[in-house]
């Protein structure tokens, strides 16, 4: 069956469809890993959007549930230029083909994503439709498509209940705004027991745990969109229980302490961005999902200095903050899609936790 | 970190002769770090034996010494130049052995010399076999059970332990010479022998046999800081057991998760950090195919073919950023030359796949064993790169230029399906047909990996390319159809033969429909920036992003494809400075080639590159795009040549001589004629199509008779004919391929060979020197020693060959370069072969006379004259020095080929001697080849009764020497008989002690044997030659040879070594 994509600059590609037939509109973005497709299609922060995969076949090693990131993929709509005809691998599980179908995901294959990717690279994330529907009217789609805005992304994609990983190591409380699930496995593999919380759980009923450090995780949209939570790290924040943020995580902690976050022209998502440790001077290379960043200018050097940059365009991605047991990233050091150079980070947190029993 | 401002004056070693797992990769990475390093402001000084490559001009480097790879000439030139620092890592196991060589003797601490890039302990750790296992020990990097052994004992004691089969390395050798799996004690003894010989430390590795595991391989960059990243990771296609060099390769890798792909890369950077390498590395493991346990096959701390082919398939100048590297600039300081936006400490992502295929000599080595071992046999390779895995590897067949398009092309269908289950498990060149032919029978994809281990998915990728055979056999062609098999890459002449449609309605219909090619950047980010560098390659179904230019002049300059033998370097040399040539003219050039091996398709030396096969049909596609005002095919060898009339009928200029000019060089009748016309002799002969025809003409000349195709280069298919016989069985080995030509059968004249290269700008000839082969006539040009200037000819003989030139250049209409080959035979000259273009003699003249000829050749295309250019029209006066071009071989690589030099080319490189003594010149070429002798000052001589009496005073000779002399029996009479002490031994299937014992007593310094007439079907002069090669003994089987070899070991020129610098030549 033919599906169409239509973007809200009236760009049309025609391909033919893949998992669910329905339509679906959504705020396109691409990715540029070339592996790791299930990853993140399970990645929560990919909520409310559709994501287009640079890397142009896709599928070729199948599903293999153990490599999930979340129970369930969470984007709107799934762009590929190839699917594989066999998934050829010893753990393979299933086909993207019937994966998309089981969760009801539109997509769209057969089309030149790396003109797609231009388009979106020169105009800025754009939103679009995808829609098996031949006689689609682009004039009342357009409309559509302009006025669409994703909201409430991390209340759709937290837990609604608390879990707990055992461990016995420190008590690590987590906030899912939507957790790829190797932050708690990280944790987990370093002994932590890991109670995971959803994302609007006052901070009282954290601080009154007492655990030994907080992690904030990585989640979709706007960080602007989540006062509640905002308001509830700022509590955090007066404790002085270390803390250690990734990604929307990151940019809600600089959000509580009164720096401001943009949206970017198209963000940065894939597993090749460096980015260079301002202290020691090292590079990493480091996995990457972000659309929104913490705007550098309005960091107020009294409370946190900027510790990672992107080497490519300069960008902040990562702050340590001052006299606090607290360091956030804009990367994703869980890995998964990606590499795993800035894995260390997380026995840096431990380290931390470990200073604060000490002391 | 910025520069390390104590480094001002580098020498960098180069990898010496084209040979067997030392390709054209190591001219591209070292022009490249050498281009680096000037832009630096650093001085640069060259030690490279190579005189083909680019990286030896003189405006390359600022010292150019092209001097044999020897610790003598290396610490000479230390002591004239005084470099601080010495950069080993881009001159392939060659340069870095003999960087270790000379670091191990503690001349470089005495002389203030250092080793930059990366450090002597950090080259020990990952070269020497034991210190390795010991390394990754440490950092829990798992290897394969393995042991190193330096005696056969040793190895069978470890290998009853770990169970056959085993896997056997020597350390320090090239293409993994002298190794090999092993199945049982007798095969292990046998390899073992031989790479323990081979191996310059004595040392084998034995390891476990992880034969049939997936090979991966990662291409990792680290700087002083400690930054690490991968540019590329690659999947072979053929599993663990066929060596990387000549396997099918994908990049990236396709059939691995992000958990194993993430594993892998993570392990190597362990393994980089873990040895301290700063510049590029290379690391391969096996990976298990069904669990995620791994090993570590091999590192190599240098820049490698593979990083070459990284470096292509990605867009990131390894070799360059590795010399920055060396400098001490860290990654994130040095700009991504592709996108100048980002920094080389981004990885490169790919939104495309490619796909590498060798290029194997079995077309040259018909006698040779097809199978593909751990021992490298390619000679070349070709890259293409698609949206779709289906459509590279399409594009990388038909690149290839092996008389295949499609996976139809070798013909298993006579076979029935329990041959074809055998050939299943034969590993050779021709599997992917094989299971082609699998799958049309319908064997299924379990039994065909279950045979192969080759992955299910590639399985089922050649599955959908028999699929588009059988639709388009069986269905009607519909837009749709049409569609899907051009994004596949059916060529246009396959989908006709297939659907029995012409090939012009195939293409009228994809006109019709707007089934055209479209050209994508290769960016290295996946669109994620903009890119400015216009390197391109095609795709159907897709926005094109060629940007059409329209500058006032536009070239097409057609490369030369995949480096076999007979089409070398030498090619891409002279294709390269012909864009530099036309750059400098105010044109823009547009370069087309296939060979990520190769300098021309580096992205910044034309002004666009497509990295595409060079058919007429792929040419003809960006032909359409790009609309140049002409294109220039004297320069790419006979792959560019071939080119020229589907050129012309796209309308599209031939820049320079005429095609119908081309024609008549070619054209046996035409070109008779114009001999005749210019009263110039030729060796009598005639044109045949058939056996009985070629008989008939044999008997009518008289045998000997030389037999050969037209329109081929390197002699391929040509041999000296003594009989009927003979005839019958080399025309029906020409005919195996259907001949579009005749073919020619020449009187064989037994005379000097002489050879010029000449630039005809239309009204004068400039000949820029005169070059006499060693050899006579019956030994290949590109297998002879060549001395240049000419030594005995008489001034008469050179006008003679002057004045030739000249009314053939005038003849032919020649509008730039002409190469006339001679023979001077009784007094006389005749003409035996003129190439209307460029050849391989032609970097190598350039080099020791100073006169740029591809840059006059090109110039004279476009209409300059000589004169204006400054020169004397004519033969020019004689260099200062005396230059000898030394042809180099590959035979230890491959088994059972024969080595008898005769009428086609087996040489796959040279090296250069040049001094101003003669006996100096020589003795440097001889030492560049690797001739090192004398050592033992035992000799065996066993030759064919016609040359019994030739070879008597030269045996003489190297008794004088102090020779002991071994012959078999009819020679040893005869040699006893004229007074010569030779000791008598028995033939091979004769008692013991026979040649072969003697041979692998390892106290033989040279073999002589000249083979019967013809092909030699005597077995055993075929062994002695075989077991000499293999044994690393020095086996010559032209008596030329011989007579050169003397004079030089007669001389004193050991005892001397001047050395010269062609980079002031150049500025003479």
């Amino acid at each position: 069956m033919n599906a169409f994509l239509i973007l809200e600059d009236g760009t049309v590609y025609k391909g033919k469809s893949i998992g669910s037939t329905r339509e679906v509109i959504s705020e396109i973005v691409f990715n540029t890993s070339m592996t790791g497709y299930l990853e993140v299609l399970t990645d929560p922060s990919y909520a409310g959007q559709a994501v287009v995969m640079t890397y142009p076949l896709i599928g070729n090693y199948g599903i293999c549930h153990q490599d999930k990131e979340s129970l369930k993929p969470w984007p709107d709509g799934y762009i590929v230029k190839e699917l594989s005809r066999i998934p050829s691998n010893f753990r393979s599980e299933d086909t993207i083909q019937h994966f998309l179908e089981e969760h009801d995901i539109p997509g769209i294959c057969g089309i030149d994503t790396r003109a797609l990717t231009k388009r979106l690279r020169e105009i800025g994330t754009m939103n679009g439709m995808i829609t098996t529907n031949e006689n689609y009217d682009i004039n009342e789609i357009i409309p559509k498509l302009k006025a669409y805005s994703p909201t409430g992304v991390v209340k759709k994609v937290t837990c609604s209940e608390k879990s707990v990983l055992q461990g016995d190591g420190f008590n690590v409380a987590l906030l899912d705004f939507g957790a790829k699930n190797n932050i708690a496995k990280s944790l987990n593999d370093r002994g932590c027991n890991v109670t995971i919380y959803p994302a609007e759980t006052p901070a009282e009923d954290i601080i009154s745990s007492n655990p030994d450090g907080i992690m904030l995780s990585n989640g979709p949209g706007d960080p602007k969109e989540c006062t509640y939570i905002i308001e509830q790290i700022k509590k955090l924040y007066d404790t002085d229980i270390p803390i250690f943020a990734i990604c929307l995580g990151h940019q809600l902690m600089a959000l509580a302490t009164g720096a401001d976050t943009k949206k970017m022209k198209y963000g940065h998502r894939g597993g090749n961005h460096p980015v260079k440790d301002l202290d020691s001077g090292r590079v990493y290379i480091s996995s990457q999902n972000h659309g929104y960043m913490v705007d550098g200018d309005t960091v107020n050097p009294e409370v946190a200095k900027v510790a990672f940059i992107n080497v490519n365009d300069k960008t902040v991605e990562g702050l340590r903050y001052k006299n606090k047991d607290i360091f956030t990233v804009q990367f994703h050091p869980e890995a998964c899609p990606g590499p795993q150079d800035s894995n260390l980070l997380f026995n840096e947190f431990i380290q931390m936790m470990e200073g604060k029993k000490n002391a | 970190m910025p520069k390390n401002q104590s480094i001002k004056k580098v020498l960098v070693i180069g990898s010496g002769p084209i040979v067997i797992g030392q390709a054209a990769e190591f001219d591209y990475a070292g022009t490249q770090a050498c281009r680096s390093l000037k832009e630096e402001g650093i001085e640069v000084v060259l030690l490279n034996s190579n005189p083909a490559t680019i990286m030896t001009d003189g405006d390359i480097a600022d010292k150019v010494y092209i001097e044999p790879l020897t610790l003598k000439a290396l610490e000479k030139i230390i002591i004239e130049e005084k470099p601080d620092s010495i950069l080993p890592t881009l001159g392939g196991q060659a340069g870095l052995n003999l960087a270790m060589e000379i670091a191990e003797t503690g001349f470089l601490e005495e002389h203030g010399v250092k080793l930059i890039g990366t450090t002597r302990e950090t080259i020990k750790k990952a070269e020497d076999r034991l210190e390795f296992k010991e390394t990754m020990e440490k950092i829990g990097e798992p290897c394969a059970p393995s042991l190193v052994v330096e005696n056969v004992e040793d190895g069978i004691a470890f290998s009853n332990k770990i169970g056959y089969p085993v896997v056997l390395r020597p350390a320090y050798t090239l293409g993994g010479s002298g190794g090999g799996i092993a199945k049982n004690q007798a095969e292990l003894v046998e390899i073992l022998e031989n790479g323990l010989r081979l191996s310059r430390v004595g040392q084998v590795l034995v390891e476990r046999c992880i034969a049939g595991w997936k090979e991966i391989e990662y291409e990792v960059m680290r700087d002083g800081a400690g930054n690490c990243i991968t540019v590329c990771n690659m999947e072979n296609i053929d599993p663990v057991g066929v060596h990387t060099g000549d396997s099918i390769v994908v990049a990236p890798s396709q059939t691995l998760g992000d958990k194993e792909y993430q594993m892998l890369r993570t392990s190597a950077l362990n393994i980089i950090n873990e040895l301290n390498i700063t510049g590029g590395c290379n690391v391969q493991y096996a990976l298990h195919p069904e669990s995620f346990e791994y090993c570590v096959i091999e590192v190599n701390p240098r820049v490698s073919r593979s990083s070459a082919l990284a470096s292509k398939a990605t867009g990131y100048p390894i070799a360059k950023v590795a010399a920055k590297i060396a400098l001490g600039y860290t990654l994130d300081e040095i700009k991504n030359a592709i996108t100048q936006k980002t920094y080389a400490s981004f990885e490169p992502t790919l939104d495309y796949c490619v796909v590498k295929m060798p290029r194997l000599p079995f077309d040259k080595f018909i006698m040779a064993s097809r199978k593909l071992t751990t021992q490298m046999k390619a000679t070349g390779e070709v890259m293409s790169i698609c949206d779709n895995f289906e459509g590279a590897l399409m594009k990388a067949i038909r690149s290839l230029e092996q008389h295949v398009e499609s996976l139809l092309d070798y013909d298993f269908t006579s076979l029935d399906d329990e041959e074809l289950e055998d050939m299943l498990h034969k590993v050779d060149d021709r599997r992917i047909w094989v299971i082609a032919e699998a799958l049309r029978r319908g064997f299924s994809y379990e039994m065909i990996h279950e045979i192969t281990k080759i992955d299910l998915w590639f399985i089922d990728k050649l599955a959908i390319l028999v699929e588009m055979e059988n639709a388009l056999k069986n269905e009607e062609i519909t837009p749709e159809l049409l569609a899907e098999a051009k994004r596949i890459e059916f060529p246009d002449t396959v989908i006709s033969k297939l659907s029995g449609k012409s090939v012009d309605e195939i293409k009228q219909m994809r006109k019709d429909n707007g089934i055209v090619a479209a050209y994508k950047m290769v960016d290295t980010c996946a669109a994620e920036f903009e890119a400015a560098t216009p390197y391109y390659y095609s795709v159907y179904k897709g926005e094109n992003e060629a940007v059409e230019t329209k500058p006032e002049k536009k070239v097409l300059v057609l490369g030369s494809g995949p480096i076999r033998i007979g089409q070398g370097i030498e090619f891409d040399y002279c294709s390269v400075h012909s864009t530099w040539a036309f750059k400098e003219e105010g044109y823009e050039t547009v370069i087309i080639n296939n060979n990520p091996e190769t300098v021309s398709t580096d992205f910044d030396i034309a002004d666009k590159l497509y990295f595409e096969p060079l058919t007429p049909e792929d040419v003809e596609n960006i032909v359409n795009i790009e609309k140049p005002d002409g294109a220039v095919v004297q320069f790419g060898g006979q792959t560019a040549i071939k080119l020229t009339e589907a050129l012309m009928k796209m309308g599209v200029p031939i820049l320079g001589t005429k095609a119908e000019d081309v024609d008549a060089a070619e054209d046996r009748e035409l070109f008779d004629e114009i001999l005749e016309k210019c009263q110039i002799p030729r060796p009598t002969g005639g044109t045949v199509f058939t056996c009985e025809e070629a008989q008939k003409v044999a008997n009518s000349l008289g045998y000997p008779v030389l037999v050969r195709p037209s329109y081929v280069l390197g002699g391929q298919g040509m041999q000296i004919a003594t009989c009927d016989e003979e005839v019958a069985e080399f025309m029906e080995i020409i005919n195996r391929i259907a001949q579009d030509h005749p073919i020619l059968v020449d009187k064989y004249l037994q005379g000097t060979e002489v050879e010029v290269d000449a630039i005809c700008d239309g009204e004068n000839i400039l000949i820029p020197g005169v070059m006499e082969h060693i050899e006579r006539a019956g030994v290949h040009s590109g297998d002879s020693i060549s001395v240049y200037p000419a030594q005995t000819l008489s001034q008469e003989i050179i006008d003679t060959i002057e004045e030739y030139t000249r009314r053939l250049a005038m003849a032919l209409h020649v509008k730039g370069m002409i190469n006339i080959q001679f023979i001077v035979c009784d007094g006389r000259v005749y003409v035996i072969e003129v190439n209307p273009r460029s050849s391989r003699t032609v970097p190598y003249i350039s080099k020791v006379t100073g006169i740029p000829i591809v840059k006059l050749a090109t110039k004279a295309i476009i209409g300059k004259k000589i004169t204006e250019m400054g020169y004397e029209p004519g033969l020019q006066k004689n260099a200062d020095y005396i230059a000898i071009k030394m042809p180099v071989f590959s035979f230890e690589k491959i088994r059972g080929a024969d080595i008898s030099l005769g009428p086609e080319m087996k040489s796959t490189g040279e090296c250069l001697g040049i001094s101003k003594d003669f006996h100096e010149a020589l003795y440097k070429a001889f030492l560049g080849a690797g001739v090192v002798l004398p050592k033992h000052k035992k000799l065996i001589v066993t030759v064919k009764d016609a040359d019994k009496e030739e070879v008597t005073p030269l045996i003489k000779r190297f008794e004088a020497l102090g020779y002991e002399i071994y012959a078999t029996r009819s020679t040893a009479d005869h040699l006893r008989k004229n007074g010569v002490d030779a000791i008598k031994v028995n033939k091979i299937h004769q008692e013991a002690p026979t040649v072969m014992d003697l041979l692998l007593e390892h106290k033989i310094d040279i073999v002589i044997d000249t083979p019967t007439q013809g092909r030699d079907k005597s077995r055993d002069g075929f062994l002695i030659r075989r077991t000499s090669i293999e044994t690393g003994v020095n086996c010559f089987t032209s008596l030329d040879t011989v007579d050169a070899l003397l004079t030089s070991l007669e001389s004193d020129a050991k005892n001397h070594l001047s050395l010269v610098d062609i980079a002031k030549i150049a500025k003479r």
